[in-house]
């Protein structure tokens, strides 16, 4: 192997630990359980920070229930005895109304919650 | 001597609110009486949520349809045909009840005097059972027929729970669209919106932008619509989309406040809010004047 190609892998090598490292080094994303029932979520209001992407972990605790948040274009079926899993990203500051939008009873229509965006 | 139609009486008359859509002209005095073969108008009413309870939103919950019945059959002349644009009833997750309901709304609606009445299901009607009660009570939930020129669509977009219409009556829609010409009247009754107007409040069908683009291969083509409980005009491509008022509460304007709670019941102007509209169909050139008329006449 010449010294030139060596010094190349040595190079890519460096580079590819050094990725690594960067990816370890990243703090996790918050994961933040939301829990679906009949006819309401638990939390019902999320307070996120501006740009620090969030992990909401979804559940629903009897029926199929819908999570949807479109100012954020998120959204998820819940079914129970399932996680579903959305990224959220706050890219804008305020308040954000979330629902359910799988029909699932009585209250569906006030089966709702709001998303605070902080500074 | 310039004659004046119906329509034309109304607004003189003061009676509604009248919206002329799909044209550029106003009234039809001077068009000639084989165009008048060709026109004709019907009734919308919307979103009478029989079974609703909220003293707040509407103390007369039990007699606010029957009133709206009453002022359609004084109308002066009868319209060719009533639809009812979906939420007949109120939701509830009790079969029994869902039926009670169907059972006592049919009946409230056999008062009409115009017996050509149409229907079609909404979320509170369907969601829960896939229409199978409303199958009972009122029919079909998609399905088309003719009306003096105009070929008229019930699309179906609240027996899926997740608000969808689904592939197969998207197939259903994109086929018989087909078979009709290119500058073929078409009107299309739905009880969601099809385009998302305010999906926060889930005022928006799941695949409503695929109904959409399948309409539009046609030039003429309105859509009707309830299920946000106010008055709402909005245009798609070359499509016109009409949102009635309902007939048990009324709802705020999209996107003005947080959340859609149900407007409050003001005293001091009874059944503000609520009403239903007459359309007049119009062939040449094809236009639809919209009349906007109040449950209780002024």
């Amino acid at each position: 192997m010449s010294a030139q190609r060596r010094a190349f892998l040595g190079a890519i090598a460096a580079t590819a630990i050094g990725a690594a490292l960067s990816v370890r080094s990243q703090p996790a994303e918050r994961v933040i359980p939301v829990r679906a029932y009949k006819f309401s979520y638990d939390p019902d209001a999320i307070v996120v920070k501006l740009n620090e992407p969030v992990i909401l972990e979804l559940t629903s605790s009897d029926v199929p229930m819908g999570f949807n948040a479109p100012d954020f274009a998120v959204r998820a079926t819940i079914i129970p005895g399932q996680t579903s899993r959305v990224r959220l990203v706050p890219n804008k500051t305020g308040t954000f109304v979330f629902h359910c939008d799988v029909f699932c009873g009585d209250g569906h229509e006030d089966m709702d919650g709001t998303i605070e965006v902080v500074p | 001597m310039k004659t004046i139609d119906r329509r034309e009486f109304l607004t003189l008359a003061g009676l509604g609110g009248v919206v002329l859509v799909g044209g550029a002209c106003f009234g039809r005095a001077a068009a000639a009486a084989d165009a008048d073969a060709d026109e004709f108008y019907f009734v919308q009413l919307s979103d009478p949520h029989w079974g609703f309870e909220g003293p707040a939103q509407n103390p007369d919950a039990t007699g606010t349809l029957q009133k709206a019945i009453a002022a359609v059959n004084a109308l002066k002349e009868p319209p060719d045909f009533i639809v009812f644009t979906g939420d007949l009833t109120h939701t509830t997750e009790d079969g029994k009840v869902r039926r009670k309901r169907m059972d006592e709304v049919r009946a409230i609606i056999g008062e009409l005097k115009v017996k050509d009445v149409r229907f079609m299901p909404g979320e509170h009607d369907a969601s829960l059972d896939h229409g199978k009660a409303f199958g009972e009570f009122f029919g079909r939930t998609h399905y088309t027929f003719d009306h003096k020129g105009v070929h008229f669509i019930t699309l179906d977009n609240v027996s899926d729970p997740t608000a969808a219409i689904g592939g197969d009556q998207l197939a259903w829609l994109a086929a018989d669209i087909e078979r009709q010409s290119a500058d073929a009247r078409i009107v299309v009754f739905t009880h969601r919106p099809l385009f998302d107007l305010y999906p926060q409040w889930d005022w928006a069908t799941a695949d409503g932008a695929k109904a959409i683009e399948i309409l539009q291969r046609r030039e003429n083509v309105t859509v009707f619509y309830g299920h946000i409980h106010q008055e709402h005009h909005h245009v798609t491509g070359h499509i016109e989309h009409h949102a009635a008022r309902g007939l048990m509460f009324a709802l705020p304007a999209p996107g003005s406040q947080l959340k859609r709670t149900p407007v409050a019941w003001d005293p001091a102007q009874p059944y503000k809010g609520l009403g239903f509209r007459e359309v007049e169909a119009e062939a040449r050139p094809v236009k639809y004047g919209i009349t906007e008329l109040p449950v209780v006449p002024a």
